[in-house]
């Protein structure tokens, strides 16, 4: 269960306040999708989630722990994290990079032991990345990576994951397949997955419930009640595009 | 693809290679250099002064009081660098980094001259002092004076890039030099002969009584640097990744460059300024063990840094008609063009300039 509690992300001034006061409750199996404009802050307020940077106020707590409080070792078995970010790292290949994934659980050498190796294998099942698992990472293509990255996240065995903008470098069908798979990872495991994407089409298909981060406050629904009520056009409406009900796309507002 | 745990499997043969191979070639080297130097002894005469020093005095003298601490030195300086090279280039996520190239050794430098002035302005007495204790307060010199130029260095890393912290750091390393130089001409010449010869390295300026006082802070810091090695494994990642995956990454960033200082700042202050070891035994060891994983390179780079070191010292001890050579040129022929080739090749580096 996680559980945002007034859960207010942002910086020190002069940027202040990002994303205000969220409070909600997700229980496992939840798949959610993060949508908003460019900079509304939906990255800031995955981080502050997942504890990589401090709330400005109120918490998110995993079954009553605040995510801010725990130790870094025991917040790792609780959430994984992927992002956008593009890793580089010569000298490791696919497996080793999915195998960091068991370090909340290895001990101070990092050993992997014969349980830890058939988690990592079928982690990378799962995430359809065991055909170019011997291969050296660096040499992997964006798509190939992210299936990585995501076998990683599986191999840490959290109850929540949070993946910021992951399919932002990869073509449509590779869009469709990596959500589909972790809306599946999400409904068959019972895992909390947040995932936030640039893509809107994809994510009112495809997410049992939407949250929207516009001007500093988020608004939660499901996508077809998000579509109706407009929440969705007042989010991303601007002088030249328009979210159109019906057709559920975006339109030239001109051509209205 | 039939076998999942392959990888890992096929990495660990060569390490269980190459580890007894340094080993052997480590002492092949080292009984080299224990019998053929300015006085060529030869291995009998060699074995007579390790076995049964009375028989033969002067062999035993030479072997005993000059050779084997010069070799002990060598063996442990590389090895200390080497594994400071490991913890340095994980954790600025620098292949070029190391001690050396990031002026932590000036560092080190800088801070032993301060403490070789003051004691010289500060009168014979201080002197006096000084050259009992050489180590502890050259030693103590040298952490201070790392510590701070590490401290520097970790906090610009975070300010600028790869390219520009490494030009900075050797920029650092000038600096220092000219300043001691500067120092050196100022000060009296008590003062200035206690770091004399300090602008290039040396292993032969060690007894065995020095030695201890090297051993202990290494020791510690090969501790650390062990202890760490799992966190430096996850920054292989990037920050945000090592963080999410359990990683104190604010008390694994003090902890290596804790470890770094404990091994660099020693060797600067018994043997100078000794380059190029830390920044190319880790491409070594990572090409024998082929993954960049830290634990099994820490003792790769310390056997190839220990080797390197020995070897180069053995080059520089050998009978050559004219007065010595030194250190850090035979380094350099070896070092240079393995950097000017990783600059060349390296894909991260030839993208970040």
């Amino acid at each position: 269960m996680l559980e945002l509690k007034g859960l207010t992300s942002g910086y020190q001034e002069p940027r202040g306040v990002v994303v205000g006061a969220v409070t909600l409750k997700l229980p496992p199996g939840s798949f959610i999708c993060v949508v908003g404009r460019n900079g509304a802050g939906k990255s800031t307020l995955m981080r502050t989630i997942c504890g990589l940077q401090p709330a400005l106020a109120g918490a998110a707590t995993v079954d009553g722990a605040d995510v801010a409080g725990i130790v870094a070792r025991d917040r790792a078995q609780a959430i994984a994290v992927v992002t956008t970010e593009r890793v580089s790292s010569p000298g490791l290949t696919a497996r080793d990079v999915v195998e960091l994934g068991r370090q909340p659980y290895t001990d101070w050498r990092g050993r992997l032991s014969a349980n830890d190796r058939e988690i990592v294998a079928s982690a990378m099942d799962k995430a359809g990345a065991t055909p170019f698992a011997p291969k050296p990472f660096d040499s992997l293509s964006d798509g190939e990576r992210q299936r990585v990255m995501i076998a990683r996240a599986f191999a840490q065995s959290s109850k929540i994951m949070v993946l910021d903008e992951i399919t932002a470098f990869l073509d449509l069908p590779g869009r469709v397949e990596i959500m589909a798979l972790l809306r599946r990872q999400a409904e068959e495991a019972g895992k909390i997955v947040l995932l936030s994407s640039h893509d809107l089409d994809l994510s009112l298909e495809l997410a049992r419930e939407l949250w929207i981060v516009d001007n500093g406050r988020l608004v939660f629904g499901e996508p077809t009640e998000l579509v109706s009520s407009g929440a969705i056009a007042n989010a991303f409406d601007s002088h030249d595009v328009a979210f159109n009900t019906e057709q559920r796309r975006f339109v030239f507002a001109q051509a209205e | 693809m039939s076998d999942p745990a392959s990888p890992t499997v096929t990495a660990l043969p060569s390490v269980n290679v190459a580890t007894p191979a340094f080993l052997a070639a480590l002492l092949c080297v080292s009984l080299f250099t224990l019998s053929y130097g300015q006085v060529a002894l030869g291995f009998e005469r060699l074995f007579a002064a390790l076995i049964s020093p009375a028989s033969d005095p002067v062999a035993a003298q030479i072997v005993r009081d000059i050779r084997l601490p010069r070799v002990a030195t060598g063996v442990i300086a590389g090895a200390a660098l080497g594994v400071s090279g490991v913890l340095m280039q994980a954790l600025f996520r620098n292949p070029m980094a190391d001690a050396w190239s990031l002026g932590l050794l000036a560092g080190g430098q800088l801070g032993v001259a301060l403490i070789a002035t003051a004691a010289a302005f500060a009168g014979p007495a201080a002197i006096s002092f000084l050259t009992t204790f050489q180590g502890v307060g050259l030693t103590t010199g040298a952490l201070i004076g790392v510590a701070v130029f590490a401290a520097a260095m970790a906090g610009l890393s975070r300010r600028v890039g790869n390219i520009t912290l490494l030009v900075v750091g050797l920029m650092l390393g000038f600096t220092v030099q000219g300043l001691v130089s500067v120092v050196i001409h100022f000060a009296n010449r008590v003062g200035g002969r206690v770091y004399s010869g300090w602008n290039d390295g040396t292993f032969a300026s060690t007894t065995f009584g020095d030695l201890a006082f090297m051993s202990v802070p290494i020791a510690l810091g090969v501790v650390i640097a062990v202890a760490s090695a799992k966190g430096l494994s996850a920054m292989l990642l990037g920050e945000t990744y090592a963080k999410s995956m359990g990683t104190d990454v604010r008390r694994l960033r003090w902890l290596t460059l804790g470890a770094v200082v404990l091994l660099v700042a020693p060797v600067t202050a018994y043997c100078g300024p000794v380059t190029f070891i830390g920044l190319i035994v880790p491409h070594f060891a990572r090409a024998i063990a082929r993954t960049s994983q830290i634990l099994p390179l820490l003792p790769l780079a310390a056997l190839s840094g220990a080797l390197l070191a020995v070897s180069a010292d053995a080059v520089v001890h050998l009978p050559w008609e004219q007065h010595f050579l030194h250190l850090n040129a035979i380094l350099a022929l070896v070092g240079a063009p393995v950097v000017i080739m990783l600059l060349l090749f390296s894909p991260s580096l030839r993208g970040s300039a």
